[in-house]
């Protein structure tokens, strides 16, 4: 059991901090320096719930290691992120778009969890609520604007859409982990979130004058710790100091 | 990104003890809705404030510094529009 909550818990934590370090890649790249700063910002909100996060997963595991040996020494197949938060950046509407399909299924996460019985996942899923509720305005106010844009942004988001709807249903995933931990109460049913996720995704489509993808195929084993060819070149980088310089601090 | 088509805004935020919103910069953004956002993103990083208005640069007409002694300068001679002759009862509070 205590195996299972820390898997829970490495699961909310990985997405918060693949899908982190993937925005502070734009870090100085922005397109225009208000959305330079918005998605560090972003970035900063989702590596300290990462923070949070494998602090507690470090506690229910119980074996001395820390948040940062998590974050930064682990292999592949140990990271539980989705596949969809490790896909690469992209154009700003393949970011905007992977941002948008996650906050649209994190809010209504977060909001079920702070009803948990675990009382840390609860607090903090609360203290994390404020913050995604504005990263999904903010990304739903751009798919809005760049689907009923121009010609070119349309065309953009609705590449990006084409390219990551197959990795959404990722998000839904659960294993006998959260049937153990449902039945406890500390987990969610994601099923349940379904429908507010299918309805506000629809809500921004319409205004965006989008559509999903024909295609139904979907992907999924980064749960298990099954990753992409992308997430190899993520963590390189991002453990490369600590694996470099082991235990250095700033 | 063609950044000449997005207008500048002003943006005038309110602090937590405060009753007036004081200018703070300016952003660019396309439209209302996400030059409130941009503020945000760009001003009330540190929890400068609690409010937050934005409007168009262009919609702020302003006196010109050339004009300023004809505007300014005559009210400095004139203590007789001062309130500052009168004493106020104790009754009366803070006026």
């Amino acid at each position: 059991m205590k195996n299972n909550l820390f898997t829970y818990t490495l699961r909310i934590a990985d997405d918060s901090l693949i899908l982190g370090q993937r925005l502070a890649e734009w870090c100085g790249h922005g397109p225009v320096i208000e959305e330079d700063i918005a998605l560090s910002n972003i970035a900063l909100d989702l590596i300290g719930q990462a923070t949070n996060l494998l602090e507690y997963a470090a506690t229910v595991e119980n074996k001395g290691r820390t948040a940062d040996h998590l974050a930064f020494l682990r292999f592949e197949n140990q990271y539980f992120n989705t596949q969809l938060v490790e896909q690469r950046n992209g154009d700003f509407a393949v970011t905007m778009v992977r941002q948008w399909i996650f906050d649209t299924f994190r809010l209504p996460f977060y909001e079920a969890l702070q009803h948990s019985s675990d009382s840390q996942l609860a607090a903090i899923a609360e203290k994390s609520l404020k913050e995604t509720k504005y990263h999904w305005k903010h990304s739903s106010e751009w798919i809005i604007r760049m689907g009923d844009g121009t010609e070119e942004s349309n065309k953009r988001v609705n590449d990006a859409l084409i390219l990551l709807w197959k990795f959404s249903d990722e998000l839904f995933f659960m294993d006998d982990v959260d049937q153990d931990l449902i039945s406890q109460g500390i987990a969610i049913d994601l099923e349940t979130l379904r429908p507010v996720f299918n309805e506000r995704i629809q809500l921004v489509l319409q205004q965006a004058t989008l559509q999903l993808p024909d295609s139904k195929w979907k992907l999924n084993g980064g749960r298990l710790g099954r990753h992409t060819e992308h997430f190899g070149h993520l963590i390189a980088e991002m453990q490369y100091m600590q694996r470099a310089y082991p235990n250095m601090e700033w | 990104m063609a950044e000449k088509d997005w207008p500048l805004w002003e943006v005038f935020i309110r602090s937590k003890v405060g009753l007036n919103h004081k200018h703070v910069g300016s952003i660019h953004a396309a439209d209302g809705e996400m030059a409130v956002e941009n503020a945000r993103d760009v001003y009330t990083r540190r929890s400068e404030g609690i409010s937050i208005w934005v409007v168009e640069s262009s919609q702020i007409f302003a006196s010109d510094p050339a004009d300023s002694d004809a505007l300014f300068e005559p009210a400095d001679s004139k203590i007789y529009r001062h309130p500052t002759f009168y004493e106020v009862p104790d009754g009366v509070g803070h006026m």
